[in-house]
């Protein structure tokens, strides 16, 4: 990638179209579409396992019900449909926010590892590893393995456990190990290539909890499948609150599980329109980003063919992102195919853009959102003055922004005192037009 | 252009008819530099290598641990591309040493796969070593592979089922590649107790040969395993070679050429 050009749509839907993967991973086809399963023959075995083992758990009413419980009694969930009043008066639409904030361990998440955790007790694995960006899916793994009473190993880049230090705390707490990693750029995408090593090496005692719908088949169907209750919960939610469908449904990617797991519910309501917004970065014509559907080329990358940020020989590029969690330089491959198709649009927001969009939710709603989510609420105050008067934006908020707090105070200059007590900083004017002081 | 490329089944049979096991060495290529790297890969080669492994830099190689990883660091800091890769193969092709690449899959998908085939044939390059795609995935591979005779080289791993073995070996040209561990490069010892079963497996599905990688080091360990593969294969250990004497050229080259011996002597005494 020398110079970011937008990826265009190459085939867009006239027919019927599959949005979903055969069942050798493939969205799309071996030949034009995306995802397989590109990995070391020596985890062959257990990949195949976990399809066969997901396959038949989920045709099962015991573990489907053992599932649903386990949301609703300990993750707090359906999560709310709520209508965000002010945010909509100020932009002229309507505005809907489902409310993965309020998710145990604070984002959609939660859903994934409690089903893996689920999963791997049904296969008899006593052990489970994980990788973490920013910590939320360390948090969350660390978290499943506790409830469950399984060993944990989560996997950090060094650089992110310095960025995070208060989330390796909180797994620490939870009984997790917490391993930096050093190699490469010591950052998500290297942390990934570490847990597979230690998978490699313990296959046969351990399970690995993906954190995104990406990675080899099975796991974008197996993540997907599992955090697909966003949206299955948020069209329900809107036809009985609101009496239809959303005009638009709009999700931050970086991986893209919280953005697939809206979208699932809604690809068959062609009138629909839906909306993946990627990491900008300092700005899509700097380089310096995390927009892969958008500038990325097709390679393989962490067991699937997908769009990749890399060079012309292949090497992967460094992303570059405000938001940790959406800071990787591939994407799970049903985004691709849905790119690809046109069923769904993907746009890059820039840093800047997300914390205009932090701070004003903030203060027209109360909700302080994880910045990778105010990603999703630029991108849906972007798209409403293209939409009709009257229509309807669901996003998805898919966490909250506790984590945050030392960015967002280095951003717009909160919290510091001078000696005598004088307050210094970012006036309100500043904070209320997310500019960087 | 270096004419016809030298399967690695003849150097195979040559080692065969000794009454011996073959040995493969591995370098990256461009590590300590592409020039650095050739003249290693030669020395290993004048010292009793039978067939020559040069490993494709990558960014992201998760059957490596941190030996392999640091020199192919190490290569792409300095800029190391596709075709200095190339370059060093038909330097060392040029040896009449069979010579394979050992490349993960994204920078030849990038490449162009039937590009790469062609260009890696017209360097004189006997085939690829593919430790992250199976057969079952590869299709374009085996294509190009068909098209430029080219071996193709999968791995069988201690995990695998009978089944994934018997499809792996009917994929496979030249030889199989057996992992000794389960694990990654450079880690744990490759001991008979496991490599054994797995050997007899594979052996139970093709008349291929088979060779020995992963946790192989020593020529004590070479002997051991070469009483139960066709091949023994050795990376991070003349990787370690050369990082041992970095900044002295000369002393890296005498310690490949010492390894290599001794690796030698030890495929020569089970």
């Amino acid at each position: 990638m020398s110079d970011p050009v937008t990826n265009p749509v190459t085939n867009p839907v006239t027919n019927p179209v599959s949005f979903d993967a055969d069942d050798k991973g493939w969205f799309g086809g071996p030949l034009e579409g995306f995802g397989g399963k590109y990995m070391p023959e020596a985890l062959m075995k257990a990949l195949d396992e976990l399809d066969a083992a997901w396959q038949e758990a989920k045709a099962d009413p015991a573990f489907v019900a053992d599932f649903e419980a386990i949301l609703r009694d300990y993750a707090n969930l359906p999560s709310p449909l709520y209508e965000a009043k002010r945010l909509s008066e100020s932009v002229g639409r309507r505005i809907l926010l489902k409310r993965e904030d309020l998710n145990h361990t604070g984002a959609h998440k939660i859903r994934n590892v409690l089903g893996q955790a689920l999963l791997t007790k049904r296969m008899g694995k006593s052990r489970v590893i994980a990788e973490t960006g920013a910590g939320q899916h360390g948090v969350a793994s660390a978290t499943a393995a506790a409830y469950f009473g399984l060993d944990c190993t989560v996997y950090m880049g060094k650089v992110d456990t310095e960025r995070q230090a208060l989330n390796v705390a909180r797994m620490q707490l939870l009984g997790a190990e917490v391993i930096p990693v050093e190699s490469g750029s010591a950052t998500l995408k290297d942390a990934i290539n570490e847990a597979l090593r230690d998978w490699v090496s313990s296959v046969e005692t351990t399970a690995y909890l993906f954190g995104t719908a990406a990675g080899p088949h099975p796991f974008p169907t197996l993540v997907r499948d599992l955090v697909r209750g966003i949206g299955d919960e948020a069209r329900a939610q809107s036809l009985e609150q609101y009496g239809a469908l959303p005009d638009a449904i709009a999700a931050c990617v970086g991986g893209g599980s919280n953005a697939i797991g809206l979208f699932t519910a809604f690809l068959d309501d062609a009138d629909v329109r839906i909306y993946g917004f990627e990491a900008g970065g300092d700005g899509f014509d700097t380089g310096r980003h995390a927009a892969t559907i958008t500038a990325g080329d097709t390679g393989v990358l962490h067991g699937a063919r997908t769009y990749v940020l890399q060079d012309d020989d292949g090497q992967t590029i460094e992303s570059h992102s405000i938001s940790a969690g959406l800071d990787y330089p591939g994407v799970g491959p049903q985004h691709s195919w849905l790119a690809k198709t046109g069923r769904a649009t993907y746009q890059p927001v820039t840093d800047a853009e997300a914390m205009e969009a932090f701070a004003l939710l903030s203060r027209t709603e109360g909700i302080i959102p994880a910045i990778e989510s105010a990603h999703a609420v630029a991108g849906a105050l972007r798209i409403a003055p293209d939409l009709p008067e009257g229509s309807t934006i669901l996003v998805n908020l898919s966490g909250r922004g506790d984590k945050d707090m030392g960015t967002a105070v280095e951003w717009f200059g909160l919290g510091q005192a001078k000696p005598d007590g004088t307050p210094v900083g970012a006036t309100d004017a500043q904070i209320a037009e997310g500019a960087k002081s | 252009m270096t004419g016809p490329s030298a399967s690695t089944s003849t150097a195979f049979e040559k080692a065969k008819a000794d009454g011996r096991a073959a040995l493969i060495g591995y370098l990256p290529a461009g590590f300590p530099d592409v020039d650095g790297a050739i003249d290693g890969l030669k020395a290993m080669v004048v010292a009793g290598c039978d067939v020559i492994e040069i490993g494709l830099p990558y960014s992201d190689p998760v059957m490596d641990g941190p030996t392999i990883q640091a020199a192919a660091q190490q290569a792409l800091d300095g800029g190391v591309r596709t075709r200095d890769v190339l370059r060093t193969v038909e330097a060392v092709a040029a040896t009449g040493v069979p010579t394979v690449v050992m490349t993960y899959w994204n920078p030849i998908e990038r490449y162009g796969v039937e590009r790469f085939a062609a260009d890696l044939a017209n360097a004189g390059g006997a085939g690829l070593i593919t430790p992250d795609i199976t057969p079952d995935y590869a299709d374009a591979w085996i294509a190009a592979a068909d098209a430029h005779d080219l071996d193709r080289v999968f791995l069988v791993a201690p995990s695998s089922t009978d089944e994934r073995i018997a499809m792996t070996t009917a994929a496979s040209r030249g030889f199989v590649y057996a992992t000794g561990v389960m694990g990654v490069t450079g880690g744990r010892r490759a001991t008979a107790e496991v490599v054994g079963p797995l050997i007899a497996r594979t052996k139970a599905t093709t008349d291929l040969p088979v060779g020995v990688g992963v946790g192989v080091s020593t020529g004590e360990q070479a002997a051991e395993l070469a009483e139960y593969a066709d091949g023994v294969i050795v990376g991070s250990a003349f990787v370690r070679a050369l990082l041992d004497n970095a900044g002295d050229r000369s002393a890296g080259l005498r310690a490949l050429s010492a390894l290599t011996e001794e690796l030698a002597a030890g495929v020569r005494r089970a």
